[in-house]
């Protein structure tokens, strides 16, 4: 059984060190919740798990296996949704998804599933300047199911967002645990993801004296 | 090598869907090149003899024109963060985004350059000359260009560096495509010049989409 971890990973941004000694694994089927105040690192954490960022120390591994030896293998398990929708505006709703659906190796069967899991139907042909946030947002989210992947990361998946869309995104979320992919997400609103590890960021903030003394050391 | 196909495909569309953008480009080309006249007074000899230079700074500034918005819009969507982690390699979306933005801006440059070559009172020979050379050298200045649109990327004044990195990078392309159409228009051999552009042109190939993918992964830390 495939195992996604991280082992003892430090994040810095700038000069300032956002988490240090952070641990989690995740196996098949799994969820992660991360919560923590603004600024804990939630999204650092998963632009590290995605390779947007280089950890500057500890390390990611999947099966054991440190994912920076395998990039490739490890950005065709990704599903990433970071807060930025990536919607064109001159694209339609359609044409935005069959674009990563084709690029991610899909096609327009992917797309009418992934149209239909976000109820996004009669929006098909509608610009993308005139979806709403909410509904934009929704189109990024059917994005993670026209481009099949193994490992969602989620950052504020829930902004913007309706009850009913929430809901969607739940049965979304467990459709993708039950075929044995991984969920994780940084949220504060509740998305309901049943026996989901919590993993509270607040924990692995560095100790203001570490940082001082950092400070003192001349970084 | 589909995806590819797909990302230049989308930029097409877009740049289709935003024709605007195109045509503004190849009004500044004919505008500056047209403007020259005005400065140095109407005299054929002398302006046949400018055309060549004239013509091809005109296109190097009309190409400097587009770049900003190369990366750019992607950058502040979010699609860029999709697109370094899509399967398709990094170097490739480079490359793809560079022959999308020759197939819009470089190629109506080309179009539009024998407008300019009959202002300036061009022979047939040099007009033939100057196709060529800009069909050699303005691929060149995509790619050189995809790089420094790459690298400003996450900057402040993003739109006034690139220029200031571009435009020295573009300097042989510019003496050896002007020399190019001289030689034909004093009846030499333009061949060694079209050999450098073609050089120029394989040296971006292969460096460009390395640095510019450099660049790009550097802009997402």
């Amino acid at each position: 059984m495939s195992l996604f971890e991280g082992r003892d990973l430090i994040c810095v941004r700038g000069e300032r060190r956002v988490f240090e000694g952070l641990d989690f694994a995740l196996p098949a089927g799994g969820a992660l919740l991360l919560t923590g105040p603004n600024g804990s690192g939630k999204s650092s954490l998963l632009r590290l798990m995605a390779g947007l960022l280089r950890p500057a120390g500890g390390a990611l591994l999947w099966d054991g296996k440190p994912v920076n030896q395998g990039p490739e293998a490890q950005r065709g398990r990704l599903g990433y949704l970071g807060h930025l929708d990536a919607v064109k505006p001159i694209l339609t709703a359609e044409e935005n998804l069959s674009f990563w659906a084709a690029l991610g190796g899909g096609g327009a069967g992917e797309v009418a599933r992934a149209l239909e899991a976000f109820a996004l139907e009669p929006l098909r042909d509608v610009p993308g300047r005139m979806l709403s946030a909410g509904q934009k947002r929704r189109v990024a989210l059917a994005r993670l199911i026209a481009v099949p992947a193994g490992l969602w990361l989620l950052d504020e998946p829930t902004v913007g967002l309706d009850a009913e869309s929430v809901e969607r995104l739940a049965q979304a979320a467990a459709a993708q645990r039950a075929d044995g992919g991984r969920v994780v997400a940084a949220t504060h609103i509740g998305l309901d993801l049943p026996g989901a590890e919590e993993l509270d960021l607040a924990r692995f903030a560095p100790a203001p004296e570490a940082a001082l003394a950092a400070l003192e050391a001349g970084w | 090598m589909s995806a590819f196909w797909t990302l230049v495909g989308r930029e097409l569309r877009l740049a289709l869907r935003q024709r605007a953008d195109a045509v503004l480009v190849v009004l500044f080309f004919v505008l500056v090149a047209a403007i020259f006249p005005f400065g140095v007074g109407p005299e054929p000899n002398l302006l046949a003899r400018m055309a060549p230079g004239v013509i091809w700074v005109a296109a190097l500034l009309a190409v400097l024109l587009s770049l900003e918005r190369l990366f750019l819009a992607d950058y502040e969507d979010g699609a860029l963060e999709l697109l370094i982690l899509s399967p398709l390699p990094l170097e490739l979306v480079v490359l793809g985004k560079a022959l999308a933005h020759w197939l819009t801006t470089g190629l109506p440059l080309i179009a539009a350059a024998p407008l300019i070559a009959l202002l300036y009172n061009m022979d047939s020979a040099g007009l033939a000359m100057l196709i060529l050379a800009m069909a050699l050298g303005s691929p060149s200045l995509s790619l050189i260009g995809a790089v420094g649109a790459a690298l400003t990327l996450g900057a402040r004044r993003g739109g006034v560096l690139i220029p200031l990195l571009v435009l020295p990078l573009n300097v042989p392309v510019l003496i050896f495509g002007v020399g190019a159409i001289d030689a034909a228009l004093a009846g030499l051999a333009a061949r060694p010049h079209l050999l450098i552009l073609g050089a120029i042109l394989l040296v971006s190939l292969a460096v460009a989409p390395l640095a510019g993918a450099a660049a790009l992964r550097q802009a997402m830390e």
